[in-house]
Formats: C-alpha cells, sequence, structure tokens
C-alpha cells in the first residue's frame, strides 16, 4: 500500500489545480481530427481535439468525464502539445508513458517534461497509471489517425 | 444500533463485530485494515481455509470415478456438501441444486439451456434496471440472437423497482423474468414475493431470481420464495471463489437441455446419441471442484453458527450508522433507499467535485477498501444519473470503527480535493 507521502506525491497541487480548472477545456469547431478514450472499467471517457498547422499542432483541446488524474492529465497534455510537431508530441508521449509507468528516464528527458513531471505520482499507485495515459493514448490515436476510440482498462494488470 | 452495538460504548466508538478478527486470518494479519468491500468479495473464515485443506490432505480423489473407498470418500464429501448448501438456502431436494464457478455462471447456465430451448422470435424478456451485468447481459445478449424484446422494468423514485411498472411489462408473451433479490450497488432489498405473485398474475414466464448479494446477508429460504431458479454465489459468503449454484424447479431441470457436455453428465454413449445423467449430474459436466463445494459447506458452518438473523440485525445497525455518518458529510450523496432496515449492508455515495476514483485512492492509503465505479450495473448508473459512486458493504466482522475510519478517511479526501 502506498502512504500518505506517495499520496501528496500523486495530487500535487498542479494536479489538483488542473483538475478544478481543466485548460483548453472545449471543443475545437475546426479540428483536424479527434478521437474518444474510454476506460471501460471505471467510465472515464474524453475526447480529444488536434488542430494542424501543417506539421505542427496549433491547437488541442479536450471534453469529458472523469477522475482528478484523467482530468489533470488531460489539461497538462494539452499545454504541453500546442505548438509540437507531430515527432515532437511522439518523443513527449514516449517520454509520459516511461513516466506514468515508473520506466527510468535520463536527466535531460525529465527536464523536458517540465509540469508534465507531476503525473509521475502515478506510478506508485497501478491502478491509476490508465487514468494517466487515458488522453495520452487518445491523442497518439487522433495523430496516427487509427482508432476513432481507444479503450484502456484500469482492471488489467499490465502497466498503460 | 443494536444492542451488542450499544453494549460496547457510544455509537462512534464500537470495535465490536459480530464475529471475531481473529477468525478471519488476512484480517488478522492485517490489523489496521478497514475491510469494506465485502459485496464484492468477503475474507474467508479460517474453518473455510481449513476445510478446503483437510479435503485434498485426507480425502482427495476423483468423485464419481474410482471403485476404491478414497474415490467414495470424496464423491460422499462432495454429496455432503451440497446437501448442507441446499440446507442453508432452504432447499428440500438437494439434488435440484447444481453446483457451479458462481452467480455468473449459474445465470448463463439457465439462459443458454434453458433460455436458447424456450425463448423465440416475438416472445419477449423482462428484466430490471437495477441488475448486475451478469443478470442483464445474458438475458440481452438471448434476445438479440432470437428476434425477442428485451424489456428494461425501470425504478421508482425511491430506487426500488416499479411494481406498478413491472405488472404492465409482463405479458402472455414474457418467457423470461429476471430481478436480482437485492441490488449490489444499492443494496436494495427486493420485495420478491410482490414481484413473483405480479409476474405469475401476468403470464408464465420462468422467474429467474439472482440472490448473489441476498444469501450472504439474510435469511434465505428459496423453497418458499416462489421463483423457478434462484442463484447464489460462494465467495461472497465466506466460501472460495468459483464455488456457487443454481436452483432450479426439478421438473424445469429435467426438462431442459444441458449446458455442458463431457464426462459425468452422461447416462449411455451411443454412436449416434447420448442419454443424460440424473440430477444434479446432468448439469456438472467433467471433474467437478469439490474443494469449491466442501468450502462453501464449512461457510455455511460458520454462518450457521453465527446466526443469519444475528448477522442481518449487525449489519443493519452498521448501515444506519454509516447511512447516519456519511450523511453528515457537506457535499455527500447517498444512493438508494433512505432506510437501512430496506438494504442489505451496502451504503453507496457520492462526494461533490471528487471524483469516486480519487476518494478511493484517498482511503486506500488510509487503509480504507471501498469499491468506487460502476459496480457492474452500468444501466442502473444512467437511470441514477451516476458515472460511478463509492461502495462501502459490511460483513460479520465489520465494526463501528470501521464506519468511523471511513467517514474520517472520507472527509479527509474531500479536504485535500477543497479549494477554488
Amino acid at each position: 500500500m502506498a502512504d500518505d507521502a506517495a499520496l501528496d506525491a500523486l495530487y500535487q497541487e498542479i494536479i489538483l489545480d488542473h483538475n478544478r480548472r481543466p485548460r483548453n477545456f472545449r471543443e475545437l469547431p475546426n479540428a483536424t481530427c479527434s478521437a474518444d478514450g474510454k476506460n471501460p472499467n471505471c467510465g472515464d471517457a474524453l475526447t480529444i481535439w488536434l488542430q494542424f498547422d501543417g506539421d505542427t499542432v496549433s491547437d488541442i483541446s479536450f471534453q469529458g468525464v472523469g477522475c482528478a488524474i484523467s482530468k489533470a492529465s488531460a489539461s497538462l497534455m494539452t499545454l504541453a502539445i500546442k505548438g509540437r510537431t507531430r515527432t515532437e508530441a511522439a518523443a513527449i508521449f514516449e517520454r509520459v508513458h516511461n513516466l506514468v509507468t515508473g520506466t527510468a528516464i535520463d536527466g535531460d528527458a525529465a527536464k523536458e517534461l517540465g509540469q508534465l513531471r507531476a503525473l509521475g505520482g502515478v506510478s506508485k499507485f497501478p491502478m491509476r497509471v490508465k487514468c494517466a495515459s487515458l488522453a495520452w493514448h487518445a491523442l497518439k490515436s487522433a495523430m496516427d489517425g487509427s482508432e476513432p476510440v481507444v479503450a484502456v482498462h484500469t482492471g488489467a494488470p499490465a502497466p498503460a | 444500533m443494536s444492542s451488542s452495538g450499544n453494549a460496547h460504548g457510544s455509537a462512534h466508538g464500537g470495535a465490536h463485530s459480530l464475529a471475531p478478527r481473529s477468525d478471519f486470518p488476512l484480517l488478522a494479519g492485517k490489523p489496521g485494515l478497514v475491510y469494506l468491500d465485502s459485496a464484492a468479495t468477503s475474507q474467508k473464515p479460517r474453518v473455510v481455509l481449513d476445510a478446503i485443506r483437510a479435503y485434498y490432505t485426507t480425502i482427495n480423489a476423483n468423485p464419481h470415478r474410482g471403485a476404491y473407498s478414497l474415490s467414495a470418500e470424496a464423491t460422499q464429501a462432495y454429496h455432503d456438501a451440497r446437501v448442507r448448501v441446499a440446507r442453508f438456502v432452504g432447499v428440500a431436494d438437494a439434488d435440484t441444486l447444481i453446483l457451479t464457478r458462481g452467480t455468473t455462471e449459474s445465470l448463463n447456465l439457465v439462459c443458454s439451456a434453458w433460455g436458447r430451448a424456450n425463448v423465440r422470435a416475438g416472445d419477449n424478456i423482462v428484466v430490471t434496471r437495477m441488475e448486475h451485468h451478469a443478470n442483464f447481459v445474458p438475458w440481452q445478449q438471448l434476445a438479440i440472437a432470437v428476434g425477442a424484446e428485451f424489456r428494461i422494468c425501470e425504478l421508482d423514485a425511491s430506487g426500488g423497482i416499479d411494481l406498478a411498472l413491472l405488472s404492465r411489462s409482463v405479458d402472455a408473451r414474457t418467457k423470461v423474468v429476471a430481478f436480482g433479490q437485492v441490488s449490489n450497488a444499492l443494496g436494495t432489498i427486493n420485495p420478491v414475493g410482490e414481484i413473483v405473485r405480479i409476474a405469475r398474475a401476468a403470464g408464465s414466464a420462468l422467474l429467474v431470481c439472482d440472490g448473489a448479494q441476498a444469501v450472504p446477508h439474510l435469511r434465505v429460504n428459496v423453497d418458499a420464495l416462489g421463483v423457478d431458479a434462484y442463484v447464489f454465489s460462494g465467495h461472497k459468503m465466506g466460501g472460495p471463489m468459483g464455488s456457487g449454484a443454481l436452483v432450479m424447479r426439478r421438473a424445469i431441470l429435467q426438462s431442459m437441455p444441458p449446458y455442458h457436455f463431457g464426462g459425468d453428465m452422461i447416462e449411455w454413449v451411443n454412436d449416434d446419441d447420448t442419454t443424460w445423467n440424473v440430477l444434479p449430474h446432468k448439469f456438472e459436466a467433467g471433474t467437478p471442484n469439490v474443494e469449491a463445494a466442501v468450502g462453501l459447506a464449512a461457510a455455511c458452518d460458520y454462518l450457521d453458527a453465527l446466526g443469519m438473523d444475528a448477522v442481518r440485525a449487525h449489519e443493519v445497525a452498521l448501515t444506519a450508522e454509516a447511512m447516519r455518518a456519511l450523511g453528515a458529510v457537506p457535499g455527500l450523496t447517498l444512493y438508494g433507499t433512505a432506510d437501512a432496515a430496506g438494504r442489505s449492508g451496502v451504503v453507496s455515495f457520492s462526494v461533490a467535485d471528487v471524483h469516486p476514483h480519487d476518494i478511493a485512492t484517498s482511503l486506500d492509503v488510509e487503509g480504507v477498501c471501498v469499491r468506487a465505479g460502476h459496480h457492474c450495473a452500468q444501466p442502473l448508473m444512467r437511470a441514477i444519473g451516476a458515472q460511478s459512486t463509492v461502495r462501502a458493504s459490511f460483513w460479520v466482522y465489520s465494526t463501528a470503527d470501521d464506519v468511523t475510519r471511513l467517514v474520517a478517511a472520507v472527509r479527509g479526501a474531500q479536504g485535500r480535493f477543497a479549494g477554488a
């Protein structure tokens, strides 16, 4: 069982703030692409909208229902992805994936994560990793144009 | 509060449980743990674990097979377990109690074997809005497969089954009425007698009652309920996972086709056809789970020693206390009937502006185990307008102290998430 310090790390002020006041929480009427992320185990469901200007994400937004972790993760994601190229966004996805699953990342990569490092608290809560990664999987699927709906399962034992 | 609760101090301070914590090795080994998820699965009393070990160390052999005496002993142990379980739930004809892996398998058995043979296009199946997915999806899928109509009886304002609506939902073409005796998500105890009366008056449907949340908490007399099929799980009543039963009227079991084919369920296997074994074996293909049966029987012994009336009184007292204490938390919404005596030991709630999963994680760190989610009842969650809820559920080892710890942890979580 995780302890109080782990809980404080999970629910850092920045997470609580983004849960209370999610950024870019709106539809994007002229979106280039979008994707839904759903977690059938807990009912969390969100939609990600992306607008591209050439290869660059010129705008990104989300809407949906979910716990503090999933909402804050999506909100932080919109801030981190806006203005990035596809390649940069894919690299950030990889780093966040490593962060939330507790995979070691080197110092430079960690520094580049910036505020996203707040999501690292979930690595001590295996049942909550999917909450943090839901928006990111939706982002990936919107960019890849693969699945219009991605489903992640909190109940699954395998990480993210 | 029950008199026993009052005898041990204030409503807030009672460490009194109906069953000593030391009876449950897992709880004894984790003194600080507040286990409030018994509606999902109960912890196991030592006597159940001992019975399983005793079976494997002294009796184990394949029942119904060998000519040697050890196999005969295993056969006897399996038979005795069935009779014991039947007696616990008030079934006189023990051979009509089919041992299964649990409620889910029992319901799939009825749905596959009876449903496929009897439900046709143009017929209808009635379930209620509060069913667990196990008593909802099989019937929904059967209806889709055969072209029958799938009817969901909605709930009334207090969260109970709307009986007036039920009487209008059931007609001469209704082949199945499937309903839970107790809601797993809300704890609501349904009026089985009324439901049976209404369904019988309106037609000749098979009445299927899900007792998964009833048998561990209430004195159940299946023969007196008047339903055609009754199902329950062993693991919610102190028995092992993978134990459970289906009770069905003898005439129906005899006339309906088998569910699984294989060893033990056959009489004569000819080149071109096969005849079936007598009850209960016709519905128990393959080597049975004797361990599960023996463990479940030991759980019945354990519960009878406590007394189901005492179990019930203990849970009503705790539920009333939990509803009172949680009800005093600002911003907290309780779901289900306001009458503690109308529930099993379940309290389902949500807290304004804090997602149930965030509550559950915060409680987990305090050593308080609760379920957060849709409780395998998504249709019900939609109706009560909640994406998910937090559910605390009690059993024989639960105490008023557990309730106190729960409420304190909920307030703590609320404080963490409060703010502008």
